[in-house]
């Protein structure tokens, strides 16, 4: 198979507005002959659902949660980048184009980038035209701050809650649509796999998560926006719903799955707190631009933060990275503080949090300055962990939180299979290694709001007048039969142990293997013991219930079996790139001050890897990366 | 911690449910309410019985999935916060604790303490947008928005449409729900040319469904999100002077 | 009209209707207790004032005109009130099929929980009261004389379960008036941008106390025998 990303010629500026021009288009009076399928209702999902329906195709969206306005896009606390330039600080779409780059750890394509650097204006535009109340100056103007190390300040929000906001502006064009006539939402309902027919992505099959019927839907063209794969951890930031299946039945079906080794570990989690733990939460990153981070000196120093002498204290991203300090990239705060816990110098429940002290900042700024910043995300830690932010240091850990890797797609955002696009945190094209904060909003919008609506009217054009598939037709029904089958196994399984206990162990492995530091004894021993224990699952667990009812467990079963499968691929992924780049941290390539060392001669390609048939080998395919506007050079934060 | 748990078990919309009793041993201050729901579903799955179906998604207090009465209030104890981030330690050791699903006409139980609240996103389609088409939208910073309207918008807008204000209403009650978006919308300049068919579809779609409001104000006080019944007042108002 | 049937239609409009009767009821219940004051000046001056009510307006009306039309006013104000709010509660009782074993009171006023059994008992009061002292049937009131209202309202309140009917009547009218008054300007989209509650809550309150005290005054007058 030969990768082509379909990137069109000439400068990079140009590239998108020629491709627009250039791209097929569907005439609008034939444009509801066209049915299409979106699965997700998040920022991607929701906002080309309400798109395509705008422009007059028919649409069915899918979601698993008993709304729409439910998706984990909502979570989104910090902001949304766009190169706006309102703060006249020399930003603009070549900068944060370059930012992205520079970001991603050059392992991103250029191509896509700017193309997302130059919607992201539209973005804001369109969002604000939605009633999405942003920040603004007393003069009435948008308020903009600084956000992940960026020198600009480009990042719009909306308090702490700028997902909430910008899904619920999705939201509402959604509802708009279904009012209308023009999309049917199909909520509690669960896409379980891809159905391909002639290399064609023709509908998919689904459950009905409170019935529990099991049908096919046919379509022209299909989306996937069904996000990251955070949860393969077991404990990340995600919603406890948040699944990879819909892309992983896609992948077996013929998607190459791109990158799956690059996951971003956020740093400023709340660290865990117990066993029972179910998920970890997220404090916004923009913490870190007052609070200043440290570790004691001394090695399982058990005395109260507050007794401990500054003299005795280590502010270790202060010391390595005089320049950014505090505010050093994700990746490379995350992995500092593994580090100094792996040192034995980690705080609280099981040595694993590092110390976010506020109490320079209130004494420098007052106590009501900090308040009227932070106070909201003050309260939430307090609610959570019962201490004082304000009297006692924050206790903060990294935590699983975004993933850049995900289906592959061409320029087009269509996968490897003719008619399958992904759109969102579900495909990998535009972080590269490393996400900037902010830029996840970002990239959901564009794809549904501005980059898919036009893209998917040159495939549908091309396939104008031809026949489309009933939904009963053999190819679905053998879907169908092939998931109903594989619910049966899993309800039919005699073992005592739970869905949880066994994803718990899975997420383990993981996070020691294949988190924020990996190598290569670490992640073949993980590969040996994930396929113990994917034997493990499907012997030994029990799912309680039936199939025909709302059932929980089975949900859970279901996707962590995909899980099992996808946790070997990240880890494999992981083995196969032989060098450190973004959130990819290989300990054998490593500078002598322990930062990562890229390897461009030999690693500057997106690994897309083709699915092997159970229990074959996957397959690697490698589309080259080429930078002729960023050269690559080793980032620095120092 | 030791607790007694009096929950509701209900096996299907049309089955007749009942309170089933269960006593945890070994509860720990530090989980919130859901991990607690999780480790007795644990139990309940190891002894072969069937764990209990609950509402549940980001557990950040944002994404409005969850939401049980606890001890006849909605989300519990704890002020402003929704069930997924009220913690154990806000109980007592050996405490009695009673957890029902929302009980309105309108949010049929589906399972156990799962409700059906898709009237939520029938009001939202009766008329709670904005009619903007991607791509037909204005220079974002064409028209300034004093900064206190901004926020007064925002103030509603911060709903996360879990239906607490509908549990805890005597009457069974939409209007603070419904007056959040209709009041986000109405207070910034792009919801004007449609404000006042919104109100009145919003509004009579609400009706359809739900009690109607008599100034309680519960709604108020289990809200997560702390939303003032000031926007209640808002959208009568608009209500009626669109109606006159 | 349409859109006044629709109007009324809506639980919204229904309640701005209460809100609106309520307004003329509480208009009323003020006047009617700072009128009665003159009990305290003694039969010439509120025998005198209740014979002012039936003149006012004339010549241009006939005789007991303007009382006829205010009459008819209150009675449609009264009727709308309880309609709607009939209306309502039916609804409302419907919206919750299956109560809840448990269900706390959070906020709620004890005022506001006892709306429509408050509404109720003032109900039947206002019929009590109109033939025991208006039409003084003489199953209500034996020592009624026509014309001669101190007398009629001294002999009656002499009789302490006769006050008792109007001292309760009147602590339930207070608590419909507080939570009533207060309803009142959400119901109708009025509140004061600054602090919406407080100056609507105290509104309500210092009314409600002045009109009950005011009522209360009289029963207890002349129970006390400050006024024979």
């Amino acid at each position: 198979m030969i990768l082509d990303p379909k990137i069109p010629s000439g400068p990079v500026e140009g590239k998108w507005d020629r491709h627009r021009f250039e791209m097929k288009l569907v005439n609008p009076a034939n444009k509801r002959r066209f049915d299409v399928i979106v699965v997700g209702s998040g920022l991607a999902g929701g906002s080309a659902a309400a798109t395509l329906a705008e422009l007059g195709y028919q649409v069915q969206c899918f979601c698993y949660q008993d709304s729409a306005r439910r998706a984990h896009s909502i979570a989104a606390q910090g902001g949304i980048n766009a190169a706006k330039n309102y703060q006249n600080d020399g930003d603009s779409i070549w900068r944060l184009f370059y930012d992205t780059v520079k970001g991603g750890d050059f392992r991103s394509r250029e191509a896509n980038v700017h193309r997302l650097a130059q919607v992201s204006v539209n973005i804001i535009d369109q969002c604000v035209a939605q009633g999405v109340p942003f920040a603004r100056e007393y003069g009435g103007m948008l308020d903009n701050r600084s956000f992940g190390g960026a020198q600009v300040s480009r990042t719009f929000y909306a308090r702490g809650q700028t997902g909430q906001q910008l899904m619920l502006g999705t939201y509402q064009a959604l509802s708009r649509q279904v009012a209308a006539g023009k999309v049917q939402m199909v909520p509690r309902t669960e896409m379980l796999d891809l159905v391909v027919i002639g290399g064609r992505a023709r509908g998919i099959v689904t459950r009905d998560m409170v019935s529990g019927e099991i049908r096919s839907w046919s379509a022209d063209a299909v989306v996937l926006a069904t996000g990251g794969y955070s949860n393969v951890f077991f404990l990340s930031t995600n919603a406890t719903g948040c699944n990879a299946t819909a892309i992983w039945r896609a992948h077996r079906r013929g998607a190459l799955f791109a990158n799956p080794c690059y996951t971003q570990i956020h740093p400023t989690c709340i660290p865990q707190h117990g066993d029972y733990q179910s998920k970890l939460t997220l404090m916004s990153e923009s913490l870190r631009n007052d609070g200043r981070i440290w570790v004691p000196i001394k090695q399982g120093d058990a005395r109260i933060a507050t007794e401990i002498p500054e003299t005795e204290r280590d502010y270790y991203l202060e010391r390595r990275y005089p320049a950014c300090g505090n505010l050093v990239p994700r990746d490379i705060a995350s992995r500092a503080a593994k580090i100094v816990c792996d040192d034995g110098k980690g705080v609280g429940h099981g040595g694993r949090g590092v110390y976010l002290d506020f109490s320079d900042a209130i004494q420098r700024l007052g106590r009501p300055a900090i308040e009227q910043k932070y106070g909201n995300l003050f309260e939430m830690y307090e609610r959570i962990t019962g201490e004082n932010p304000y009297e006692v240091p924050m206790r903060i850990y990294p935590a699983p939180h975004y993933t850049m890797g995900g289906l592959w797609v061409d320029y087009n955002l269509m996968s490897t299979i003719e008619g399958l696009y992904v759109i969102g945190e579900a495909n990998f094209s535009d972080h590269g290694a490393n996400r900037l904060g902010a830029s996840a909003l970002m990239q959901g919008l564009a794809d549904g709001y501005f980059v898919l609506p036009y893209t998917i009217g040159d495939y549908l054009a091309r396939h104008m007048g031809e026949e489309r598939i009933a939904a009963d037709h053999a190819g679905c029904r053998e879907v169908e039969q092939e998931v109903s089958e594989r619910i049966q196994r899993l309800l039919s399984t005699t073992g005592k142990r739970t869905v949880d206990s066994l994803h718990r162990e899975l997420g383990h492995i993981c996070w020691e293997q294949c988190g924020m530091s990996r190598n290569a004894h670490g992640l073949q021993e993980a590969i040996g013991q994930i396929q113990a224990l994917r034997e493990e699952y499907w012997d030994s667990v029990t799912v309680p219930g039936s199939g025909e009812e709302l059932n929980q467990s089975l949900e859970k079963a279901g996707r962590v079996a995909d899980y099992f499968e996808l946790a070997e691929l990240m880890c494999r992924d992981a083995l196969h790139r032989e060098e450190s780049c973004g959130t990819h941290f290989r300990e054998e390539y490593q500078t002598p001050e322990g930062e990562a060392l890229r390897d461009d001669k030999h690693y500057s390609y997106v690994a897309a890897w083709e699915f092997g048939g159970s229990g074959g080998e996957p397959v690697l395919h490698k589309e080259p990366l080429e930078f002729d506007n960023v050269p690559p050079t080793q980032r620095s934060y120092k | 911690m030791r607790l007694t748990l009096h929950v509701w078990r209900q096996k299907n919309h049309d089955a007749q449910g009942r309170f089933v009793t269960y006593s945890m041993a070994d509860a720990s201050p530090a989980m919130s309410f859901l991990e607690l729901l999780d480790v007795l579903n644990e139990q309940l799955t190891e002894r072969g019985e069937e764990p209990i179906a609950f509402e549940h998604d980001c557990r950040e207090g944002i994404c409005g999935s969850c939401g049980v009465m606890i001890n006849g209030r909605a989300h519990g104890p704890e002020k402003g916060t929704a069930t997924c981030q009220l913690h154990m330690r806000k109980f007592k050791d050996g405490e009695v604790i009673r957890v029902e699903p929302w009980r309105s006409k309108a949010f049929p139980v589906i399972k156990d303490l799962v409700v059906d609240r898709a009237p939520f996103d029938k009001i939202v389609q009766a008329g709670g947008f904005i009619s903007v088409n991607a791509g037909g939208a204005p220079e974002a910073n064409l028209i300034p928005i004093p900064k206190p309207t901004a926020e007064k918008a925002m103030d509603a807008a911060e709903c996360i449409g879990c239906g607490a204000c509908v549990a805890q209403c005597p009457n069974g009650a939409a209007q603070l729900f419904t007056a959040a978006k209709v009041s986000h919308l109405a207070l910034l300049p792009q919801g004007q040319p449609e404000r006042t068919r919104r109100v009145q579809k919003m509004v009579d779609e609400m009706e359809s469904y739900f009690g109607s409001c008599t100034n309680f104000q519960e709604c108020e006080a289990v809200c997560p999100k702390g939303i003032s019944i000031e926007f209640i007042a808002r959208m009568n108002r608009d209500y009626l002077r669109g109606s006159i | 009209m349409s859109g006044l049937s629709n109007f009324y239609r809506s639980a919204v409009g229904k309640k701005a209707l209460m809100a609106v009767s309520g307004i003329v009821l509480f208009g009323f219940v003020l006047v009617h207790m700072l009128g009665n004051l003159k009990l305290y000046q003694g039969p010439e001056k509120l025998n005198a004032y209740a014979e002012w009510l039936r003149e006012v307006g004339s010549p241009v009306l006939p005789h007991s005109g303007l009382l006829w039309i205010a009459r008819f006013v209150l009675l449609a104000a009264v009727g709308i009130h309880i309609l709607a709010a009939t209306q309502l509660t039916l609804r409302n009782w419907q919206a919750r099929p299956q109560k809840y074993k448990q269900r706390e009171v959070l906020e709620a006023t004890y005022a506001s929980r006892t709306m429509r059994w408050g509404g109720v008992i003032i109900g039947l009061y206002v019929i009590y009261h109109l033939a025991h002292l208006t039409w003084g049937r003489p199953w209500v009131h034996s020592d009624f004389i026509p014309g001669d209202v101190y007398h009629n309202v001294v002999s009656g309140f002499q009789i302490w379960w006769v006050s008792g009917i109007y001292i309760v009547a009147q602590v339930a009218l207070g608590f419909h008036l507080y939570h009533g008054l207060w309803s009142m300007f959400q119901s109708l989209g009025w509140w004061n941008s600054s602090n919406p509650q407080d100056w609507r809550r105290r509104f309500a309150q210092v009314f409600a106390w002045i009109i009950t005290l005011g009522n209360l005054s009289f029963p207890l007058a002349v129970l006390t025998g400050l006024v024979k």
